[in-house]
């Protein structure tokens, strides 16, 4: 188990298996929509986590990415008449293109000063969705037209289940293979000692910078996606606290661990649903559910269960 | 030609002046020396020499160019690595992991081949993986190649810096105290692997507080004492030079002095 866990090909393959095979052991297409929603917000926290755990730079902000990708795809088809998968295209390129622009100067910041900057970057993104009501319906938000492939549109718990499925084990498939190429090498390296690394020959800046726009491209996918699927976009997506949420789901799953990031997300998106039989003390549970794991595995979920396989065989 | 020359080097911080007009000329295939007191100012021509502090004043030079305030990372390209004093190992990857990073500039760097895994990017890991298992022999190293560097002993990692820094086929390589807190058998580990570096034709620039892994190995050495040269020459000269021993073997204490005579 511990070597499956630590073998990336196999996870690949193991992760389309599960997507594969779980739609038949779902009794009803409510845990079918959950299912989808845990692959959306798997897919944003595997960006995050790129950043966050291999390249060691924090973001408070992703939600603002999540968030150009959420209202890309509504307003793209409204206002400009765009078909909807060019509309997420050019999110995905435009919130690339920002994060490309906000990244410079500021991963030039480091620890608590990285994570108030994009802090701050992540609200004045939301601010300026909720500001602009005649083009994103303000506050209220607005409609997302449905996604028309070929004729074809794609409405649904079970349709959104595989295309999040399957866009999850491509979106895996591509970190891993990162992680373990030049790149991937150049972004732990900068996490472990920024110092060692450039004096190596690793451009510290335009590797943090590659990471940031990776990660980026990873939550406007996400974030086309949830509306998407849901049909509707509010100024929510994009909100201080989602952004939040997508630390918490990586840091609870692991930082630095793929699988982690799938998991982390599962607990978080799965908890809630469960917890509703505390009715007005839900909140509270969930808060104290992530405290306790914090507390007794402080490196993630996937990590601390890895090294406890893996002494157990050794 | 010096393959490194340094220029009255000069850096102050806050109204301390911790490098003050420092000069010297290193030869290609030498083993030069910078020696002297703590707080001398050795650490921080390092610095200086290795892009992590600008200079105030003075030039640096290597193979001829003017690098003065290149950055780090383009020093490497130019051909100079180092290793530091208080180790700077990229503990959560593995002992040739840690190697593999040293060979970024010799690799194709092209990110969308990366995300995709092209067969050209496996073939280069392998290259890569196989030129780090090289260095790691040459350290010594090769048994705890797949182990975490976090796990390894302190002078494993030592020497694992080394290997590093040689990753990148420096000409010039600066070794930070390579044998501070090593004990006396890991300090001739250290010893040979410095000659074997030296005898493949790569430049080797050392701080050290060993006299005798200082004596034995080096051509040259310069002894600095608060931000200035006190002395410059072969072993034997320095050992006997008044000035050096009443600043430095003799006169800060009888710690250093038992480590020198010793």
């Amino acid at each position: 188990m511990a070597r499956l866990l630590n073998n990336p090909f196999l996870l690949v393959i193991g992760l389309a298996l599960v997507v594969a095979v779980l739609p038949l052991f779902l009794p009803s297409t409510f845990y079918v929509r959950v299912v989808a929603l845990v692959f959306i917000n798997a897919l944003a926290v595997l960006g995050l986590n790129l950043l966050m755990g291999f390249a060691g730079q924090v973001s408070l902000g992703h939600a603002g990415f999540f968030g150009i990708g959420a209202y890309a795809v509504a307003v793209g088809p409204t206002h400009l008449g765009l078909p909807t998968w060019l509309a997420l295209i050019c999110g995905t390129a435009l919130a690339a293109l920002l994060a490309l622009i906000v990244g410079r100067p500021i991963l030039k910041l480091r620890g608590y000063y990285l994570a108030v900057a994009t802090l701050g970057m992540g609200v004045l993104i939301a601010m300026v969705i909720s500001n602009e009501a005649q083009i994103t319906g303000g506050p209220n938000g607005m409609p997302v037209p449905r996604l028309v492939l070929f004729g074809w549109r794609a409405v649904g718990p079970q349709v959104w289940y595989w295309i999040s499925g399957i866009t999850l084990v491509i979106g895996v498939w591509i970190a891993i293979n990162l992680i373990e190429s030049p790149t991937g090498r150049a972004f732990r390296a900068i996490h472990d000692s920024e110092t060692a690394a450039r004096v190596l020959g690793v451009n510290v800046a335009h590797y943090k910078l590659t990471a940031f726009v990776l990660s980026a491209v990873y939550a406007s996918v996400a974030g086309s996606y949830f509306v998407l699927f849901d049909g509707f976009v509010t100024p929510d997506t994009a909100s201080f606290l989602r952004s939040i949420e997508f630390v918490v789901m990586a840091v609870l799953g692991g930082l630095g661990s793929i699988f982690g990031s799938i998991v982390g997300a599962a607990i978080l998106v799965l908890l809630p649903q469960f917890l509703t039989v505390f009715h007005d003390y839900e909140h509270i549970v969930l808060g104290a559910i992530i405290i306790v794991f914090l507390i007794f595995l402080p490196a993630g979920i996937v990590p601390a269960a890895s090294s406890l396989l893996g002494r157990r065989a050794a | 030609m010096s393959i490194l020359v340094v220029e009255d080097l000069a850096i102050t911080f806050g109204g301390l002046i911790a490098v003050d007009g420092v000069n010297f000329l290193v030869e290609k295939n030498e083993i030069f020396a910078v020696i002297g007191p703590n707080g001398a100012g050795k650490t921080t021509l390092f610095n200086m020499v290795s892009g992590l502090y600008s200079p105030q004043r003075g030039r640096i030079l290597l193979a001829g160019e003017d690098v003065t305030n290149l950055a780090p990372h383009e020093l490497a390209r130019r051909g100079l690595s180092r290793t530091f004093q208080n180790l700077q190992i990229f503990f959560r990857m593995t002992a040739i992991e840690n190697v593999m990073v040293g060979r970024h500039l010799h690799e194709k760097r092209n990110v969308l081949s990366h995300l995709f895994t092209l067969p050209s990017v496996h073939r280069q890991n392998r290259e890569t993986r196989g030129k780090a298992a090289e260095l790691l022999a040459l350290v010594g190293l090769t048994d705890v190649a797949e182990r975490p560097a976090g796990a390894l002993p302190y002078g494993a990692l030592k020497r694992l810096e080394i290997a590093r820094a040689l990753a990148t086929e420096p000409k010039v390589l600066l070794l930070d105290e390579p044998a501070a807190g090593c004990n006396p058998v890991e300090t001739k580990e250290i010893d040979t692997v410095i000659k074997a570096i030296a005898a493949h034709g790569v430049t080797v620039v050392l701080v050290e507080h060993d006299m005798r892994l200082v004596m034995r190995i080096s051509s040259r050495i310069h002894v600095l004492d608060r931000g200035r040269t006190l002395a410059e020459g072969k072993a034997r000269d320095i050992r006997s030079n008044p000035a050096v021993i009443a600043a430095y073997l003799g006169g800060t204490g009888a710690q250093e002095a038992a480590r020198a005579q010793s």
